[in-house]
């Protein structure tokens, strides 16, 4: 699939806000009101920055509003409803925090539980996609609720926390990549048959429909880059996992070194999600054989 | 509504015969004609005449070899356009109500005017039969020429499809797949009619019927052999009285 720009933002910075309202909303701390102000605005901010750069995908942004119509039945409906809600019961749960000097439990797990939601039907649009078989698969909400809560914890500055789940992230991270590079032939998508023809026999697309590349191509049968998938997985793993766990166990995690610590993170993130879309095959390349 | 209806009255859509198709790419054509002039934006071309012309189109001809495990290969001519679906997964994601099925006939239709332009059907169908409009930026897909079929303001004989109006090998067929007595219903049953990517469980509406095997290849044939041989056995008339002649010299 094509990794474009807005989208990897989108799905990357919107988690991580979501997932910091997660430790805000459930472990507020003790945080005078200033400092409190700045992690619920980071939280809203890059949620709603995500939201936003989601838009930029768009045809038609200005129609973006018929988009919270259909909740029943589309999982992308079901997100913008729900990220709306979340945000608004955050913003009071900032307020109230921030005004009375003592968050409201209560509405923090509300928050909670609305950014949990909205992370879940995120990670659904993918994983309900049965064309794509790497994202069809319960790894991926699971790996979309690990890069959330790790990502909001290390901005939580929750420390403990954060060193578990990057372990167990980096963990999850490479399974996820190593099932997901089986998923397609499991799947058992062939030319022969996408096409219904001769299930024995050998086949080759002997004439393209058109001789330049077209929509379906450039949207789904993105190829570019994949050659270069294990470096840049290598890469990504050790900028989002390693590096910060690495740091953290060695030297004890304080202003500077939690920037370093979160930088990397975000970093690697933003690689991996690159991959999670380029890598992604689609069947309908069968028809142009291609994957 | 995004939410697929549980059942439609007809099951309207296309048989499309393998066998017979000829690869000429009418149907492309014509369709990209009429539904360019009819429902909804017209389909546009960016760059048509320049070095990279990309477009949108409702109807793609592909063209596969397949080599059997015995016998000889053969080239299939693969005519491709939306299904039609009855478990359409196109229209249960998108966010905005703007595709979705019919009740009365069962084509799967984009409301234009609804349509964000997001994208995510084109993700969900597993076929390639959905295509951004470059220009319009919504989504563009086979209506089943919606305008035509129950068109009064033109002949009865042009109230089908244009692709199949078209067809000059009559390799497509339009009916009411759910009908017992339609032809499409008919022709699927004799020829053994399937599904593509049945594994899908898009439980699609088109149907294809497959190419006839190739015959083996004939036992070779010496057809000039006779004529050239060197015999002159049983000749007779002109040649006969020449080699008779000639022989007794
Ligand atoms: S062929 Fe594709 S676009 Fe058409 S109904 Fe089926 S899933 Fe939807
Ligand atoms: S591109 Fe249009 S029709 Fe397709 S899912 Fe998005 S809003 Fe619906």
């Amino acid at each position: 699939m094509h990794p474009a720009p807005s989208i990897i933002l989108f799905t990357a910075l919107s988690g991580l806000g979501f997932g910091l309202m997660v430790w805000l909303g459930l472990m507020p701390g003790d945080k005078g009101a200033w400092v409190a102000a700045t992690f619920c605005i980071l939280a809203l901010a890059l949620a709603s920055i995500g939201l936003c750069s989601s838009l930029f995908h768009l045809g038609h942004p200005e129609r973006a509003w018929k988009a919270l119509s259909q909740w029943r039945s589309s999982w992308l409906s079901r997100e913008g409803v729900i990220a709306i809600a979340a945000l608004a019961s955050f913003s009071l749960y900032g307020l109230l925090w921030v005004t009375s000097g003592t968050p409201n439990t209560l509405v923090g797990a509300l928050s909670a539980a609305l950014a949990l939601a909205t992370i879940l039907c995120t990670a659904m649009i993918y994983t309900q996609m049965k064309t794509v078989p790497r994202w069809h698969s319960p790894l991926t909400p699971i790996l979309f609720f690990a890069y959330a809560l790790t990502g909001g914890a290390l901005l939580a500055g929750k420390v403990t926390f954060s060193l578990w789940l990057l372990a167990a992230l980096g963990g999850l991270q490479a399974f996820t990549w190593f099932k997901g590079d089986k998923a397609f032939a499991a799947a058992g998508h062939t030319m022969n048959t996408a096409t219904g023809l001769n299930p024995d026999a050998k086949m080759r697309l002997l004439e393209a429909p058109h001789s330049g590349p077209n929509y379906l191509q450039k949207e789904m049968v993105f190829r570019i880059g994949r050659k270069h998938s294990q470096k840049l997985r290598i890469i990504a793993i050790t900028l989002l996992a390693i590096l910060p766990l690495a740091l953290g166990l060695l030297f004890e995690v304080k202003h500077m070194l939690a920037g370093i610590l979160v930088l990397s993170h975000i970093g690697g993130l933003l690689v991996s999600r690159w991959l999670f879309f380029a890598e992604a095959e689609h069947v309908v390349g069968l028809y142009y054989g291609q994957r | 509504m995004t939410s697929l209806p549980q059942s439609t009255e007809k099951s309207l859509g296309l048989v499309i015969d393998l066998d017979t198709c000829v690869g000429c790419h009418a149907c492309v054509i014509s369709c990209k004609e009429w539904n360019t002039g009819a429902y909804g934006a017209p389909l546009a071309d960016v760059d048509p005449y320049g070095a990279q012309p990309v477009g949108s189109f409702l109807n793609r001809v592909h063209t596969f070899e397949v080599k059997p495990a015995e016998g000889p290969a053969a080239v299939t001519h693969f005519p491709k356009s939306c299904l039609h679906c009855e478990d359409a997964p196109c229209v249960t994601v998108c966010p905005t109500g703007a595709s979705y099925k019919r009740v009365e006939d069962g084509i799967v239709l984009v409301n234009e005017s609804d349509c964000i332009g997001c994208g995510l059907c084109a993700w969900a169908c597993p076929y390639g039969a959905r295509e951004m409009d470059p220009v319009e930026k919504v989504m563009k897909k086979c209506t089943l020429c919606v305008d035509r079929i129950y068109n009064e303001n033109i002949p009865e004989e042009d109230r089908v499809p244009s692709c199949v109006r078209t067809c000059p090998a009559g390799a497509r067929h339009f009916g009411d797949l759910s009908d017992p007595d339609s032809g499409v219903f008919k022709l699927v049953e004799e020829r053994g009619g399937f599904d593509l990517m049945p594994e899908q469980g898009t439980k699609p509406v088109n149907k294809y019927l497959p190419p006839r095997p190739k015959q083996e290849a004939a036992p070779e044939m010496d057809v000039l052999g006779p004529l050239l041989a060197e015999s002159t056995e049983g000749a007779g008339g002109f040649f006969g009285w020449l080699d008779r002649t000639l022989e007794k010299l």
